[in-house]
């Protein structure tokens, strides 16, 4: 048959094109010369230039707090968005609710960035609120987007598990908060977690909507890294990208281990 | 709802203050409905509706010296309230050649980078979908991993890829190949937008093959059918919204792309969320960016409306 050796060939090469330049950037950021193509003996000096970067740490240190801010609010909010739209069947406005929850997900960038902008500084005008752009208005913009991401994952969650524990939870007597709390909680945590870590990942990578929404002063990573990308060539932002690819590679095998450990214990329970 | 029918028996004691504030919420009529929902229809009105609403507004200013640069649309002179609206933006998107090449070249762009990432995502798809059982988690976070590492990195990874001096040209060169230009130039674009949204391609896809029933292979097996031919009648139809979902997912947001057209792409490389990004930076020409928004979101709805169905589809078979 011929799809015996088609598909194996093509998903290699599939693969081969997914990490090559993967691999090849994480080689090269213990290139000791600072041409970032040409081999000339292993060196670690660019993870040392890294951490002497004041700007480049002050710029990560920014957008881990915004990623953790921003994740906490969109798991918060993306939650009871999944909690609506799986429970409540029918309410006025559905609709438009799920279209305004999901539309985020694929809108372009450069348009949510130029509208929230443009919000804001329409809000400071009238309003007087925010004052300036900086780290709240960033925050803002990254919650809203990554809402769409925890509800897409909450919601896939919410809509596979049994109801029955909930129905039993409430015949005992246990209102509906209670039985959110007690019950369904603890049932869908793992898509919690998984969503807050989206959510994280997402806010921590983007450029286009922070450099809209950002301030003088609120550079964050990746608009940091942009600049010196498009200098030119920077060995450091090599030395960067191998840190972020591990700190990433470890967490997603982590999940995968988990998940896969997880797996024989629910099936037998 | 539920205070309808109180239960016979007291509940137990703990239960009591859950109970209580949940009553006492509905004496002032706030149901429990309602908590749910205030909180993410708020924000989503005002940080996803209001901003497209005022992107509108704007798009129908001009642009003026001064904080904010634009013309205000109402304005009061001795009790009368007056409303300007220009609707000079909107006109030089269709008089001006760069704003139309741009939008032709971007929907050109994203269409040929979608097919080409579909024609490399539906065989991996189907390869994992599959591979063994304990294969297949593997395989799949393989393809999520790069997801997860930032987008912004593997665009600059690709850049030291196809660099003149870069990894493919010192591999050519071994061969005694004269080296090629490829950063720059739409070919890069197009390597760029495949590389980084095939995960998004190979997702759905994977989401549907792995759900076809083996039974359907073998019974068109059964009657004669070639596995091409299988393919084509069986396979093929059958995963057909996940190749919608997929291909939208990528063409979507490929259109207003703009990283990869600025890293990866030439001066020639037109792409519409680059002009519009230099519309606002550059230019400080805020209405004429908004109007170009305006211009992208009537694009890309038709594609949205289709993704939408798509993945009702791939969620619900």
């Amino acid at each position: 048959m011929r799809r015996g050796w088609f598909l194996p060939i093509a998903a290699s090469l599939g693969f081969a094109f997914l990490y090559a330049p993967i691999v090849s950037l994480v080689i090269f950021s213990f290139n000791e010369s600072k041409l970032v193509t040409v081999w000339s003996g292993f060196s670690t000096k660019w993870y040392g230039e890294l951490f002497s970067d004041p700007q480049l740490l002050g710029a990560a240190w920014l957008s881990l707090q915004i990623a953790a801010i921003s994740a906490s609010i969109a798991l918060v909010l993306g939650t009871l968005a999944a909690v609506a739209l799986v429970r409540f069947r029918r309410f006025k406005g559905r609709t438009l609710f799920s279209g305004m929850v999901s539309a985020p997900l694929v809108m372009p960038d450069v348009i949510t960035g130029l509208a929230l902008l443009l919000l804001f500084v329409a809000m400071e005008s009238t309003l007087g609120w925010p004052q300036g752009r900086g780290m709240l208005t960033i925050v803002i913009a990254h919650a809203t987007f990554c809402t769409a991401y925890v509800c897409v994952v909450v919601q896939s969650r919410l809509s596979d598990f049994d109801r029955s524990l909930e129905e039993a939870a409430m015949d005992l007597g246990a209102s509906p908060l209670r039985t959110f709390f007690d019950i369904t909680l603890p049932i869908i945590a793992p898509a919690l977690v998984s969503g807050w870590l989206l959510g994280f990942t997402l806010s921590l990578d983007d450029l286009v909507i922070a450099s809209f929404v950002s301030g003088p002063g609120s550079s964050t990573l990746p608009m940091v890294i942009f600049s010196k990308v498009k200098l030119g060539v920077s060995p450091d932002v090599n030395a960067l990208a191998t840190i972020i690819i591990a700190i990433v590679a470890l967490g997603v095998l982590a999940a995968t281990i988990l998940q896969l450990r997880a797996r024989p214990k629910r099936a037998r329970g | 709802m539920t205070t309808a029918h109180e239960p016979t028996i007291p509940p137990p004691r703990r239960l009591r203050p859950w109970n209580a504030v949940e009553r006492r919420l509905a004496r002032v009529g706030i149901t429990g409905r309602m908590l749910v929902l205030i909180a993410p229809v708020l924000w989503l009105l005002v940080f996803f509706l209001v901003p497209l609403a005022v992107v509108f507004g704007i798009s129908l200013a001009t642009k003026q010296f001064g904080r904010p640069p634009y013309s205000a649309l109402l304005s009061t002179e001795e009790g009368t309230v007056q409303l300007t609206l220009h609707l000079s933006n909107y006109i030089r998107l269709f008089t001006d050649n760069l704003y139309v090449a741009a939008y032709l070249s971007s929907i050109r762009i994203a269409a040929i980078a979608t097919v080409i990432t579909l024609l490399i995502g539906y065989p991996m798809a189907y390869a994992i979908a599959r591979a063994p059982d304990r294969w297949r988690n593997i395989l799949l976070m393989l393809v999520v991993l790069p997801f997860f590492t930032s987008f912004l990195l593997r665009v600059y990874a690709l850049t030291g890829f196809m660099r003149g001096n870069g990894v493919i040209n010192q591999f050519l060169g071994l061969f005694g190949i004269e080296p090629l230009v490829m950063m720059q130039t739409d070919f890069a674009v197009y390597v760029g937008i495949v590389y980084t949204y095939l995960p998004f391609m190979i997702l759905p896809l994977y989401t549907t093959l792995v759900k076809l029933d083996t039974a359907l292979f073998e019974a068109s097996a059964d009657l004669g059918a070639r596995p091409a031919r299988t393919f084509l009648s069986v396979t093929l139809p059958l995963s057909m919204p996940g190749i919608v979902a997929g291909s939208m997912l990528v063409f979507i947001p490929a259109i207003g792309e703009f990283v990869i057209p600025s890293l990866l792409g030439g001066p020639g490389t037109l792409m519409i969320g680059r002009v519009l990004w230099d519309e606002f930076f550059t230019n400080t020409n805020w209405p004429r960016a908004a109007a170009v928004a305006m211009a992208m979101l009537v694009v890309v709805v038709v594609p949205i409306m289709l993704l939408q169905r798509a993945q009702s589809a791939v969620v619900e078979k």
